[in-house]
């Protein structure tokens, strides 16, 4: 989690990750985020997040994509 | 002949009353309600008493949007789009130069309004706007005294001097621009858009205005989708979209993420995009997946409406090489000048100008900025001819194709958007204690770079004072501090050094 954490802030520093659970509700990130997000995330969790994965539902906390790549370590 | 774009929305809305013209998420409108739509909005805004005077919308991407884009031209004057997300600063400048007469947002902007126009504008509410009886009397009064190059629209882009300019296009532009594209690309009453630019930028013109030219759909696909392709992609499919027009970026995030694999689009065959480059690579991956629909580059500046050459992809292209930007468009011719002056030969590198029907007037208010690129044609001394210098660099291959090679001054392109550097650097030197600064663009990884002097601030704060000037797509996307920045010979930052510190 703090890995993961420590990695969304590298990518946009502006965004206060920590208790937020809106983070696509609130437009927080776009689609450039998410791109980035998720090519840093296969890199560095040595994972591959499908287009399937890759719906807000997922993206809106810092839990929820830790949930994501739980479920992908698996 | 027509003079007006609504005698075309009138003569179209005749024969396809019932067809939906517009849609979005949760609303769709017929010809036959768009046209009721805007003529309430039009009828209702003459109590301005002004007729050929700049109108400000400030609404979201929507039906509404469309609606009140053409109630403004039923009023008799024109319209600009402001970006409901750029901040106030911005926008207040915008106003500055536009000087409108109103500003017409929806009850949950009306706040924002009231900001920005600082009691300069009157301010009308799209609801109230509808509840207008129309005066078909008073509109036909107004249709008569309007001439085809009275402005349509007025699009703001980056300036290099930290202010908006704002490109005047009129209607003829706009029907000799959408005439070609509709022509050229087949659309018709048949053609589904699913449309993603935004109605500030100037790619928007293709899609909105070749609908209404043929009677075609156009949906407003959520910005959102744009984060969750395969949402995006089952948006589509729903809608039964067959023609796209999309920046690059989008059609690449779509590639990357590999989400053609898991939506089957069965009505897409007409794939078009502009606004920066196609990399070949995200490209081809598309032709993988549609082998038997129509691919087109097409390249443009908002000052000759949207696009003046275009490229149909008819061979193989390797992912080395780059898209070529093909041909003038019919209608409307390109030339390759050089500093001299002269007209390039074959191979040889110029400024691509354009002349004919697609361009703009000018910049409104500003003499000086318009006066640089609106210039007579250096190859025509016999009468009067003005042309449009791009300040692209391009050359032509031995295929007779041009070939677009880079942007003559500070100008880049970046996510879809056309960004002059100097208004990013007169933002980032408004922030106290910043010394001095330099933007530099890294086209590989398509990332705007900022190097400043001055005392260290967390990068987080500095990019919250950016945000506070800029919108979000001119931010820059990495930043270092410099002790000291460098300097070349005639004592300007030295742009070059900078970049090889990347």
């Amino acid at each position: 989690m703090e890995e993961l954490l420590k990695l969304l802030k590298k990518i946009k520093p502006e965004v206060n990750f920590e208790n937020n659970e809106h983070l696509i509700d609130n437009e927080e990130l776009d689609s450039f985020d998410i791109v980035s997000i998720v090519s840093a995330i296969n890199e560095e969790f040595d994972i591959e997040i499908g287009a399937g994965d890759i719906v807000p539902e997922n993206f809106n906390s810092v839990e929820a994509i830790y949930n994501l790549i739980q479920k992908l370590e698996d | 002949m027509k003079k007006n774009i609504l005698q075309y929305l009138e003569e179209i809305a005749q024969q396809y009353k019932n067809k939906t013209a517009f849609g979005e998420l949760n609303r769709e409108i017929t010809y036959a309600e768009l046209l009721t739509n805007s003529q309430k909005i039009g009828t209702g805004l003459t109590s301005l008493e002004k007729i050929n005077q700049p109108i400000a919308i400030l609404l979201e991407k929507s039906v509404a949007c469309l609606e009140t884009m053409m109630g403004v031209l039923y009023s008799g004057n024109f319209y600009t789009i402001l970006d409901m997300k750029s901040p106030n600063e911005r926008l207040i400048s915008i106003l500055d130069t536009l000087q409108p007469i109103a500003i017409i947002v929806d009850e949950k902007n009306k706040a924002k309004a009231v900001e920005i126009a600082k009691g300069n504008q009157k301010i009308y509410l799209y609801e109230e706007l509808m509840k207008e009886s129309i005066k078909p009397e008073e509109l036909e009064e107004i249709r008569s005294k309007m001439i085809d190059t009275d402005p349509m629209y007025i699009l703001f882009t980056s300036g290099s001097t930290g202010v908006p300019k704002g490109t005047v296009i009129n209607h003829k532009a706009v029907i000799a621009y959408a005439h070609w594209a509709k022509e050229t690309f087949d659309i018709n009453e048949n053609t589904i858009w699913g449309s993603q630019t935004p109605f500030y930028f100037s790619m928007s013109i293709t899609d909105i205005f070749t609908t209404i030219l043929s009677g075609a759909t156009f949906y407003i696909i959520p910005k959102m989708y744009f984060s969750f392709p395969v949402k995006l992609l089952q948006y589509l499919e729903e809608k039964k979209v067959n023609t796209i027009y999309w920046v690059p970026s989008a059609l690449c995030i779509v590639a990357n993420l590999k989400a053609l694999e898991e939506v089957k689009l069965t009505h897409l065959e007409k794939i078009l995009f502009a606004g920066e480059v196609m990399p070949t690579k995200q490209l081809n991956m598309w032709i993988e997946y549609f082998p038997n629909a129509l691919f087109a580059n097409l390249f443009g500046p908002t000052e000759t409406t949207d696009i003046c050459a275009y490229y149909i992809i008819d061979r193989k292209l390797e992912n080395t090489e780059s898209i070529p930007i093909g041909r003038h468009c019919d209608n409307c011719s390109v030339m390759i000048i050089k500093e001299d002056g002269t007209e390039a030969q074959k191979g040889e590198e110029g400024e691509l100008c354009v002349r004919g029907s697609f361009l703009a007037q000018g910049y409104y208010n500003n003499p000086v900025q318009t006066q640089k690129v609106f210039v007579q044609n250096p190859l025509n001394q016999a009468y009067p001819e003005i042309i449009y210098k791009t300040g692209d660099i391009v050359k032509e291959n031995e295929r007779g194709e041009l070939i677009y090679l880079s942007r003559k001054d500070f100008q880049i392109k970046h996510m879809g958007y056309r960004i002059e550097l100097g208004e990013i650097e007169t933002a980032i030197n408004a922030i106290d204690n910043i010394v001095a600064c330099a933007s530099v663009y890294d086209e590989k990884a398509d990332k705007i770079v900022l190097f400043y002097q001055g005392d260290k601030l967390a990068e987080k704060d500095l990019l919250e004072q950016a945000g506070k000037r800029l919108p979000k797509y001119m931010c820059p996307n990495e930043i270092y501090c410099l002790d000291r920045m460098p300097y070349n010979a005639n004592g300007k930052i030295d742009r070059k050094k900078l970049k090889t510190m990347i």
